[in-house]
C-alpha cells in the first residue's frame, strides 16, 4: 500500500487522471440525465415524477458511499499514518456533503406530488438528514485543525464514529417501515424495470466519475497547500 | 507488538464497539419508535377515541367512497387479518389508489370510524412503466412480475 504513499508519485497518476474523471463524468451524467428525461417511459402510478430516480439514488449512494470512504480513509490515517490518508478524507467531506443535500433536496420535490409532503420524520429520511450534519462536522472539524492539507486525529475519530449511520440508513426502511418504501435495488436483483434501471445504472456511473474527479482535484489542491506552506515555513526560517 | 499492530488492534476494538453500541440502540429504539397503527394493533391497542394517532395500511379495493361534495371520501384500510373504516376529508395526493399505501394521521371517532386529519400515500419498491400496464391503472397491487407476463 505504501507503494501509493508517495504524494510525488500520486501527483504523477492524478494529474492526467482527473480530466479523464471528469470530462467522461460529465458527459455520462448528461446522458443519462437526457436519456432519463426524455426517453424513458411514465411510470404505471406516479408518471413523469419518477424521473428524479436519476439524480435522487446516485446522490443517495455516493452521499453514503463518501463517508464510508472518509471511514476507511481515517483508518488508514490513523494506523497507518498514510499520509494521503487524511488528505483524501477531508477532500471527500465536501462533495459527500453536496450530494447528501442533493438527495435530500430531490428526495423533498418528489415526496410533495407522490405521497403529499415535502418532509415526514421517517427512519429513512431522518438519517440521511443526521448524515448531512455530520458531514456539515466533520468538515467543521476538519478545517479547525491548525495544519492547511493535514487532518487532524480528532476529525479521523469523528469519521470513524459517524460511519455508525451508514448501516442505519441502509437498514432504517426495514426496521421503522413508514413512508420511504423499501430497497428496490439489493443484491438479489431489482424490482425497477429494466426501461428505468439502466439509464439509472448509467447516470450512477457518471455522477461517480464526477466525484472521483473532484475529489482528485481537491486532493491536489490540498496538496498544493501543504508545499506552499513548507516552503514559507522554510523561507521564515532563513 | 509493534506500534502499528496496537493501533490496527484499537482501531478494530473500537470500530466493533462503536458498530455493536450502533445496532443495540436501534434494536432498542425499534421497539420503541413504532411509527403508525395497523388495523390489527389497532384492534388490540384499546386506543381512547379521540387520541391523535396514526394508521398505515392498504386500502382495500373497492372501498373508496366519493361523497356528493366532492371533497368527502370514505375508504377501508386493511392489512392481513383486520379491517378499519377511514373518513377523510380534503384533496387526496396522486398515489392515493385503491390497493396502495396509505398512512392516515387523525383519531378515532365513538363509532370507531378513523377520522384523518392528513392522507400521506405510500409507494412500494416497483418501479414500473405505464405502457407494460393493460391492467386496471387505479390499482396498486400490481408488481413487475404480475405486469411482465
Amino acid at each position: 500500500m505504501h507503494r501509493f504513499a508517495n504524494p510525488a508519485r500520486f501527483l504523477r497518476i492524478a494529474k492526467p487522471l482527473t480530466p479523464w474523471l471528469l470530462w467522461m463524468g460529465i458527459a455520462l451524467t448528461l446522458g443519462a440525465c437526457l436519456w432519463g428525461a426524455f426517453f424513458t417511459p411514465t411510470e404505471r402510478l406516479m408518471g413523469d415524477t419518477v424521473k428524479i430516480i436519476f439524480v435522487h439514488v446516485p446522490a443517495a449512494w455516493l452521499g453514503m458511499g463518501g463517508w464510508t470512504g472518509i471511514a476507511i480513509a481515517s483508518i488508514i490515517q490513523l494506523v497507518w499514518r498514510h499520509p494521503l490518508a487524511g488528505v483524501s478524507a477531508r477532500a471527500i467531506a465536501v462533495p459527500g456533503a453536496t450530494f447528501a443535500a442533493i438527495c435530500l433536496i430531490t428526495g423533498s420535490i418528489w415526496g410533495r406530488p407522490t405521497w403529499g409532503t415535502w418532509w415526514v420524520w421517517d427512519g429513512r429520511l431522518t438519517s440521511m438528514l443526521v448524515l448531512f450534519f455530520l458531514y456539515l462536522g466533520y468538515i467543521a472539524l476538519s478545517n479547525a485543525s491548525s495544519e492547511k492539507g493535514d487532518t487532524s486525529r480528532v476529525a479521523a475519530v469523528f469519521g470513524i464514529i459517524g460511519a455508525v449511520n451508514i448501516p442505519i440508513i441502509n437498514r432504517s426502511v426495514i426496521w421503522w417501515e413508514s413512508q420511504h418504501q423499501k430497497a428496490s435495488i439489493t443484491l438479489g436483483g431489482s424490482s425497477i424495470d429494466q426501461a428505468y434501471l439502466v439509464p439509472l445504472f448509467v447516470s450512477v456511473a457518471g455522477f461517480s466519475l464526477l466525484f472521483g474527479a473532484l475529489v482528485l482535484m481537491r486532493m491536489r489542491t490540498a496538496l498544493a497547500e501543504m508545499r506552499i506552506e513548507a516552503r514559507m515555513r522554510r523561507m521564515a526560517d532563513y | 507488538m509493534k506500534p502499528k499492530h496496537q493501533r490496527l488492534l484499537l482501531a478494530a476494538i473500537a470500530v466493533c464497539a462503536l458498530i455493536g453500541a450502533g445496532l443495540i440502540a436501534a434494536a432498542a429504539l425499534r421497539e420503541e419508535a413504532s411509527y403508525f397503527y395497523t388495523p390489527t394493533t389497532l384492534a388490540s391497542a384499546n386506543v381512547a377515541p379521540g387520541k391523535a394517532i396514526r394508521l398505515g395500511g392498504m386500502v382495500q379495493k373497492g372501498s373508496i367512497v366519493r361523497a356528493a361534495d366532492g371533497v368527502s371520501i370514505t375508504f377501508t384500510v386493511q392489512d392481513k387479518d383486520k379491517t378499519q373504516k377511514v373518513a377523510y376529508r380534503g384533496i387526496t395526493p396522486d398515489l392515493f389508489v385503491e390497493g396502495s399505501g396509505v398512512v392516515a394521521d387523525g383519531r378515532l371517532g365513538p363509532d370507531r370510524v378513523f377520522i384523518a386529519d392528513s392522507l400521506l400515500a405510500k409507494h412500494d419498491e416497483n418501479y414500473v412503466p405505464k405502457e407494460l400496464a393493460d391492467i386496471d391503472m387505479t390499482s396498486a397491487e400490481h408488481t413487475k412480475d404480475t405486469l411482465s407476463k
